[in-house]
């Protein structure tokens, strides 16, 4: 069995509130941070854990904790991100849904680490009947003097509020998320000045992912050191997964950095093998950004060792034969898939969510996605695909934001190593079309799914 | 003081002058073209990524190179910094791709189009696009808008540069000028097309780099190089206007008023509504002169100043040139 440190009480009945929650331990950290710690120790305890952003990065937190400036008379801020949106990921969704309190308490924690006295839960607007679970938890953190003036009759002070986006993967952009919160258009800012100078309001902030603030609880309750000894080399701690697509158990599993995506994909502790037996085909490891790997490369590297669940060895081997661990959004898929007609699909949502303010992006995302359909109608050329590595080539690394490179590293991946499946399409496409599976859903009847909510 | 090299050439510029600045004061030939940065905008800038270029060494005391092209306008220089602009390949590469990207929903109406002749797509394109498309599918487009009574507004053509956003925030009071909806299908907007009514709101026609806004009082009339600007001014009863402007004549007729544009096709400064629009007789300027027009210009292409008559080329010349 795994070793589980965010999940641990996940099965506990009644979690979600908060006696139950209290009675398994629950606030410890802000015990034992407020009364015995100060600030800058609580900083030095995250750094000393090796803890790395959840949220697809992988920056060092202890690191980008000790980036934030703090000029005098100046407040600062502490900004969940909990918008989420990216394809294939939804743990911070079940983090939040089951373990509301885990996340109250990662935010005072970390509040208190960093000097903020107001902090922000920015949640996706999809997520709103998350946001009562949340300010149902918020509340009853007030109530038992977890929040709000002088907390455990210190000295300090917190306010925390959740605020809904309306819904645009680009508010998961730490500066769009700002832009937004402060009530503006959800563009991204123009780097620098980092948040950590300049974020919200101006003041200096950081931007944490669910799971890194999550994080943060057991890191201040077990010791950094005792963190850091979980996990893989600088890989540390455990990393949630959402496992999707051709498995026979999809889910969110929290593994310990460092076991093999072999065991991951085929054992019965996590997703149980490919349904129906069939043969695994490839692999998005981190969520729809991050570039597909066929199989063989996913369960080895090029030098054939085996591949780990850990930043390091997904990215093993550049993009010519690696990937990255991302946001941990797992898509599995077996051998029916079609990696044209997936690789639409993903196209099609980077170009609805581009935000528009960079030429290479806001004209690049809709063409790839024009050419992708182009092909798979069945009126691809052969120079339609080179002109598809053309563009992706023109958009990365030349936008101001990095939704630019998420789109354009899906494309690239996908005609590296699946070149030969986009010539099937062009040379023969109705064969092609027969293929059954495929993560489309062109028929969602948004008006319905609203109107039943 | 920092000490820069762009292309080569090396200048000394205040501290926290952007990389951008620092080329145009070396020169045009070594400045890279803006289609969004305009210096009498704060916060202009960084969207376009025309202006990219390569750093290859950060300063003196971290010369390692940057992993990625930068926006020379948002870049600051740091003492020793060295900038390939033109004489990079990567920096080329990744301007044609600019080009294609913003000309890619773009009508190229340009025979019907008034910003013809003074577009900085234009030039852009020619300077550094390829001379094919590589895209059939239909174009983007949009209906025309009137905002106000004499702005027009074909968003058909807008390369969403935020120029005239950033223009309506800091010279207009009030902001009711803005950007709609997300990627391919933003746009810019009055708000549910509520008609900018205030006195600096024609300047949005001045900034756009190609022919989005456009002057109604203007349309149709000419074409920009059948007119003749002349410099002129009056004692503009709006404190905050300047009143210095160009004519643009057709005989005797005032066709266009329009503020004064430097070297970089940037007002030098912003002019008021009456000036622009209602000020066309001779009799309301006092006047100053013709209107120096870079030679290269179409716009020079019918003036009778700094005509440059063609020298008498015999065979060996034109061989020399064409090699
Ligand atoms: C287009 C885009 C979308 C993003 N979406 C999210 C998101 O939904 N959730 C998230 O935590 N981080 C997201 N990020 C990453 C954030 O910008 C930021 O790096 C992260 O919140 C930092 O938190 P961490 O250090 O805890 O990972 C996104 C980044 C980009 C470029
Ligand atoms: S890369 Fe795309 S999403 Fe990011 S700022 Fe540019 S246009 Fe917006």
């Amino acid at each position: 069995m795994g070793r589980k440190i965010l999940l641990e009480h996940i099965d506990v009945p009644g979690i979600n509130t908060y006696e139950v929650y209290r009675s398994k331990g629950g606030y410890a950290s802000v015990e034992k941070a407020l009364k015995t710690m100060s600030p800058q120790e609580v900083v030095e305890e995250v750094k000393k854990s090796g803890l790395r952003g959840r949220g697809g990065a992988g920056f060092p937190t202890g690191m980008k904790w000790s980036f934030l400036a703090k000029p005098e008379g100046v407040p600062s801020y502490l900004v969940c991100n909990a918008d989420e949106s990216e394809p294939g990921t939804f743990k911070d969704r079940y983090l939040m849904e089951h373990l509301p309190h885990l996340l109250v308490e990662g935010m005072i924690t970390s509040s208190y680490a960093l000097g903020a006295n107001t902090s922000y839960i920015y949640i996706r607007g999809e997520y709103f009947y998350l946001v009562r679970i949340l300010e149902k938890a918020i509340a009853e953190a007030y109530a038992n003097g977890w929040l709000g003036k002088n907390i455990l009759g210190t000295n300090y002070s917190l306010d925390l509020y959740v605020h809904p986006g309306a819904g645009a993967y680009i508010c998961g952009e730490e500066t769009a998320l700002l832009e937004s919160l402060e009530g503006k258009r959800g563009n991204p800012r123009i780097k620098p000045p980092f948040p950590a100078i300049a974020g919200l309001y101006g003041c200096p902030t950081v931007v944490n992912n669910v799971e890194t603030i999550a994080a943060v609880v057991p890191i201040i309750n077990m010791t950094g050191d005792e963190y850091a000894k979980i996990g893989i080399g600088r890989s540390a701690g455990t990393k949630l997964i959402s496992a999707s697509g051709h498995i026979k158990k999809p889910g969110v599993y929290e593994i310990e950095m460092g076991i093999t995506v072999e065991d991951f994909i085929y054992s019965d502790e996590y997703c149980g093998g490919i349904l129906n037996d069939k043969k695994l085909k490839a692999v998005v490891a981190g969520g729809s950004s991050v570039p597909i790997l066929p199989a063989d490369l996913i369960l080895t590297t090029a030098n054939g060792e085996k591949r780990l669940m850990s930043y390091e060895s997904l990215a093993d081997g550049g993009f010519a034969t690696g990937t990255m661990l991302g946001s941990g959004g797992f898509i599995v898929m077996d051998e029916s898939t079609s990696i044209v007609q997936n690789l639409h699909t993903f196209a099609r949502f980077y170009h609805h969510e581009s935000c528009g303010q960079c030429s290479p992006c806001r004209e690049g995302t809709g063409w790839m996605e024009k050419i992708i359909h182009k092909i798979l109608k069945g009126h691809g050329t052969l120079e339609d695909i080179d002109l598809l590595w053309d563009i992706q080539r023109k958009i990365e690394g030349n936008t101001i934001c990095p939704l630019g490179d998420a789109a354009a590293w899906p494309v690239a991946s996908a005609i590296r190593h699946f070149r030969q499946e986009f010539e099937d399409f062009v040379k023969n496409p109705s064969a092609q079309r027969e293929v059954k599976y495929y993560f489309h859903c062109n028929n969602i009847d948004t008006a319905a799914a609203y109107s039943s909510l | 003081m920092a000490k820069i090299t762009i292309d080569g050439i090396q200048i000394e510029v205040p501290d926290g002058t952007t990389i951008l600045n620092a080329a145009r004061m070396i020169g045009p030939d070594v400045a890279p073209p803006t289609m969004c940065y305009y210096s009498k905008l704060k916060t202009s800038g960084g969207y376009c990524r025309t202006c990219l270029v390569e750093v290859t060494a950060g300063s003196e005391k971290d010369p390692r190179p940057m992993p990625k092209l930068v926006a020379s306008c948002r870049t600051t220089v740091m003492d020793g910094m060295i900038v390939a602009n033109n004489t990079s390949a990567k920096v080329k590469d990744a301007r044609a791709g600019v080009v294609e990207f913003l000309l890619l929903n773009h009508p190229l109406d340009c025979p019907v189009c008034d910003q013809a002749g003074e577009c900085h797509l234009q030039d852009l394109s020619y300077d550094h696009g390829n001379y094919k498309t590589r895209t059939d599918f239909e174009r983007r487009t949009f209906e025309k808008i009137d905002i106000g009574e004499k702005i027009q507004l074909h968003m058909t053509r807008c390369i969403l540069c935020y120029r005239c956003v950033k223009t309506a925030e800091q010279i207009t009071d009030g902001r009711v000028h803005g950007v709609l909806n997300r990627g391919d299908h933003a746009e810019i907007s009055t708000y549910i097309e509520e008609a900018i009514d205030n006195d600096f709101s024609g300047n949005v026609i001045d900034v756009c780099p190609v022919g989005a806004l456009t002057d109604k009082t203007f349309r149709f009339k000419s074409r920009v190089w059948f007119t003749k600007p002349v410099d002129a001014n009056r004692n503009c009863e709006n404190e905050r206007c300047s009143g210095k402007v160009v004519l643009w004549y057709q005989g005797e007729e005032v066709l266009r008023v329009t503020g004064r544009k430097d070297q970089w096709g940037e007002v030098e400064e912003f002019i008021c509504n009456t000036c622009r629009f209602d000020k066309k007789q001779t009799s309301d300027w006092t006047i100053e002169g013709p209107r120096k027009i870079n030679r290269h210009s179409v716009i020079s292409a019918n003036h009778y100043m700094n005509l440059v008559k063609p020298k008498e080329l015999k065979l060996n010349d034109i061989k020399q040139i064409t090699e």
